[in-house]
């Protein structure tokens, strides 16, 4: 039984020993490089670009401006074609640009030997701008005689609204109490440690190779195809180890640009490695969110209304837009599914870097806003936080009133246990509460989360899966789910040797991705992969099963009832014999002059469900007040993700979320100055994500269900333990000092705000407590 | 302008001639010396993915000029590697699932086999693990896997499993 093991990742071997080959490991003995010229400016218009200079500059061997690019406007979301006019993402963005709409916006770009002269050259390129000024904050951007980011869009990319459930508006009638609260978060950027990448070439008159760090093989290459305007069949992309995407890579952002060059310079190879500087503003962000909830409940713990109005700020260019804010909204009627809800968000164009996807997709601010306003209101009751989110929380059976659909599975309730029982609840409420005043307060917080496993009815979920035998008696496994880092080679690996029967040793999967070649699938993001391959993997692996079967009784005259397939070696189950391996059966099926054939199984899926998720986060804390300070003492997070294929790897995802959870609860945001739109700390010294010593060992637990609606129970677990650590954070905060802060990051610049607001520190920073 | 410059690279002496201005991390990824392992990112000494062990100690490779590790010997984590065996220490982090995306991972094992290598103490805590490492970041594993495989090295070494 492969599945429930914590085998060895697949790519183990590959990576800790560095022989695992990422993009800037394909040599090209000529290959040329390509730098972005980048504005200096946030908002403007180009008057005036001279780049004579830079193409006279040796080793420089091209400079192409807004001039030279196509007139087409493309989307860049690494989002599966939409039939439906709906669900088309904005059509906003050039190759490059002469509207310059955020510091670091694209006018130019440098083709040059290598990058110490592409440097060089691009200091050499003039240009004069009509400036104009940014607009970054809300009531700016939305002002009546406000300057349109992108023409006719009255700098709002979407907006929409729905209520589910009863009467919201009488339900907050009839309610014992409503509570409000106002609730920001920052924008933070995903930081994978392997940069954006990409390289193009062309392999012969007709064919452009890209050759790119990407979660969107398959999506990448149909975006290629609209911006030049060629065939899909003539480009080809291929996706090698990924170091790290978080949402990031699920944008087109410098595929595109390769594959123009490349065109342009006769099919020479041309790499775009950008910078950590680059990637940090020029690629996608998390999309700030400010966010009004209001909360009505009752005396005996029940909510019974929740209104909630948000303004997502997409920055620049619509990239994911507005879709962000809508898929966050809807993991309301998942978590939450009897309150009767209504939710309105409005998506802002500013000229600020541009937000896209990042892990977990607008849920991180919408349910950080969902769980303090939750908290608020079990406190204004006087109702215990655990009781409290047990009685109102979402349960199997449950129907989620958006979708239409019933719950399935869930064990949000059980998670809740396991985490107050884990942190000592009780116990520790009692111990604290003796350090509720002085300077070192301590707190207890909790948050809950859903989450979805998929797209699925917004986009189209469809996975591919092809397995043949080797010669052998191994077998090789192509999927179209794209590894990035997370895993999903591995959990397919499993869930192959699992349905086969074989030991999971003896499944190999191809690990490069490669357009002309894998099966389709639309990538990685909505923590989709596992889930929906499992059906299609099911199905080939089952397919392929009764084949070796099928093939093992023309070999044995043994009625094919009575064969099985046992760790690899096919048996006579009525005589509970071995009757031969497997290297047996397919150097037969092979090489056998009349019978037989190469033994393969191909098949594709489209998901029509989608399996909510659910989790919890306890967390235990010391503020210290002069310092500004929070520790976290203990925290866990406690998944529902049905079925675990591999718990040590799944641990792993949880570790990994809560970690970036703890980033951005505690210091990760990119501060932009509001009059000029720079951007201060665009690296890794100033942008500050945890190190090693930051973070607690932070502990995980699951709560196995079975998902009916996946092949083998599982649900999804990339995303969603992102979500709950800053609520949880923000909740052992308001027990520790009695104070909401309502805004990300709960930095000591942020605490020190709140303390001096409310007293607890004087100007100079001397405590009062 | 370019310079000769002799470097020991696991076990084998280099003279190279190299450009005056590259870095230590630009002339291993080049295509002579060609150690895919040393990986390239913030280059500037924040993340610690290309580090590697310059005359014993890890350095981040994207700080040091190429020029001044003359006559150094380098480490790489391809040097780790006894013909096609693991190094235990690689397969701690193989059997913790101690990475992701790999990306960061050599770097980080580079820096751990420093730690371990110089560790006289028999005990180790995690808190000694996460403090001598602390200047390799990971964005994918929240730290904690690792923090398990450099504990199972340390033990490795301690049954007299190292090199």
């Amino acid at each position: 039984m492969a599945v429930g093991k914590s085998v060895n990742r697949v790519d183990a071997m590959a990576k800790v020993t560095g022989r695992a080959k990422y993009t800037e490991d394909f040599y090209h003995p000529d290959m040329l490089v390509a730098k972005y010229f980048r504005s200096s400016i946030a908002h403007g218009r180009v008057t005036a670009i001279n780049t004579k200079k830079a193409e006279n500059l040796d080793g420089v061997h091209a400079v192409f401006t807004y001039k030279d690019v196509p007139e087409n406007k493309f989307p860049t979301a690494g989002h599966p074609l939409a039939l439906t006019e709906d669900h088309k993402d904005a059509a906003d963005r050039l190759l490059l640009t002469r509207d310059v709409r955020f510091m670091g916006d694209e006018i130019a770009i440098v083709v040059a030997q290598n990058e110490l002269v592409a440097n060089e050259a691009l200091k050499l390129i003039e240009v004069s701008y009509d400036e104009y000024q940014p607009l970054i904050l809300p009531e700016d951007i939305l002002e009546e005689n406000a300057r349109q980011i992108h023409e006719g869009s009255s700098n709002i990319v979407g907006e929409h609204t729905y209520t589910f459930g009863n009467d919201v508006d009488q339900a907050f009638e009839k309610a014992d109490h409503v509570v409000e609260g106002s609730f920001r978060t920052a924008m933070v950027q995903h930081c994978h440690i392997e940069n954006h990448i990409s390289h193009a070439y062309m392999d012969d008159l007709d064919k452009i190779v890209i050759v790119s760090s990407t979660q969107i093989p398959h999506i990448a290459r149909r975006i290629v195809g609209e911006v030049l305007n060629i065939p899909l069949s003539r480009i080809r992309v291929i996706k090698p180890f990924v170091g790290g995407g978080f949402g990031n890579k699920q944008d087109v952002i410098l595929e595109p640009m390769v594959a123009f060059l490349t065109l342009k310079l006769n099919g020479r190879a041309v790499q775009i490695n950008l910078s950590r500087e680059e990637c940090i503003i020029g690629t996608r962000t998390r999309h700030p969110f400010y966010i009004d909830v209001k909360t009505g409940v009752m005396n005996d713990g029940t909510i019974v209304a929740r209104h909630m109005d948000a303004i997502s700020i997409t920055g620049a260019y619509a990239s994911h837009g507005h879709s962000v804010a809508a898929a966050g909204g809807s993991k309301q009627s998942s978590l939450y599914p009897r309150a009767a809800t209504s939710f309105h968000a409005r998506t802002l164009y500013a000229n600020t870097p541009v937000a896209g996807a990042m892990r977990a997709y607008g849920s991180p601010q919408i349910i950080y806003a969902l769980e303090c306003a939750t908290e608020d209101a079990a406190r204004k009751i006087g109702m215990d936080s655990v009781e409290f989110r047990l009685k109102n929380v979402a349960r199997q059976g449950d129907i989620n009133l958006l979708s239409g659909k019933e719950i399935l599975s869930c064990g949000l309730a059980d998670c809740l246990i396991k985490g107050r029982d884990f942190i000592g609840w009780g116990e520790k409420k009692k111990e604290y509460e003796k350090f509720k005043t002085g300077p070192v307060r301590k707190g207890l917080g909790l948050a809950c989360l859903s989450y979805a496993s998929g797209t699925y009815p917004v986009c189209v979920e469809i996975a591919g899966a092809r397995i043949a035998l080797n010669q052998d008696g191994t077998v090789h496994v192509m999927v179209g789910a794209t590894e990035i880092g997370q895993g999903s080679d591995t959990v397919v690996a499993q869930m192959v040797a699992q349905t086969l029967s074989f030991p999971y040793e003896n499944v190999l999967v191809v690990q490069a991705q490669d357009t002309d070649v894998t099966p389709f699938d639309t990538g990685a993001y909505a923590s989709r992969q596992a889930y929906v391959v499992s059906n299609a993997v099911f199905r080939a692996a089952t397919d392929l099963r009764e084949k070796i079967l099928d093939h093992a009784a023309v070999m044995t005259d043994i009625d094919v009832a009575g064969l099985d397939i046992v760790d690899g070696n096919i048996v006579d189950t009525r005589k509970s014999a071995q009757v031969m391996d497997m290297k047996t059966l397919a150097i037969d099926s092979f090489y056998h002059k009349e019978r037989g054939c190469q033994l393969t199984a191909e098949a594709s899926f489209k998901a029509t469900t989608n399996a909510p998720v659910f989790g919890c986060t306890f967390v235990d804390i010391t503020v210290n007040i002069p310092l500004c300070k929070i520790k976290i003492n203990r925290m866990i997070s406690v998944h529902d993700s049905g079925v675990i294929i591999n718990p040590v790897q799944s641990g792993g995802q949880i570790h990994g979320g809560a970690f970036m959870g703890i980033g951005a609860a505690l210091s990760e945001e990119l501060l932009i100055d509001p009059k000029t739109g720079y951007i201060y700390n665009n690296n890794l010294l100033d942008y500050k994500f945890p190190t090693f010593t930051d973070v607690p060992p932070i502990h995980h637990d699951f709560v196995e269900t079975f998902e009916p609606t996946s092949a083998y129970g599982n649900k999804a677990l990339g995303e969603p333990p992102v979500i709950s650590p800053p609520p949880a954070i923000r909740n052992a905060v308001l027990d520790a000092t009695g104070l909401c802060i309502n805004s990300l990051p709960l930095s000591p610049h942020t605490l020190f705000t709140a303390f001096k607001d409310h007293g607890l520190i004087d100007e100079k920073g001397g405590d009062n407590v | 302008m370019k310079m000769p410059v002799t470097l020991n690279i696991n076990n084998t002496t280099w003279n190279l001639d190299i450009d005056a201005n590259a870095t230590l991390l630009e002339v291993l990824r080049n295509n002579v010396l060609n150690q895919q392992s040393v990986h390239r990112s913030c280059e500037e000494g924040e993340c610690g993915a290309c580090t590697v062990l310059m005359d014993g100690k890890p350095v981040n490779s994207c700080l040091v000029m190429a020029a001044s590790a003359q006559g150094s010997t380098i480490i790489t984590s391809e040097g780790l590697m006894r013909g096609d065996e693991l190094h235990p220490l690689m397969k701690a982090f193989v059997d913790e699932l101690g990475l992701q995306c790999g990306f960061c991972t050599p770097g980080m094992v580079m820096s751990a086999y420093a730690l371990i290598n110089q560790w006289e103490d028999e005990e180790l805590s995690d808190m000694d693990i996460r403090k001598a490492i602390e200047g390799n970041l990971c964005r994918c594993t929240g730290y904690v896997n690792i923090v398990n495989s450099i504990r199972r090295a340390k033990q490795a070494k301690d049954a007299g499993n190292w090199w």
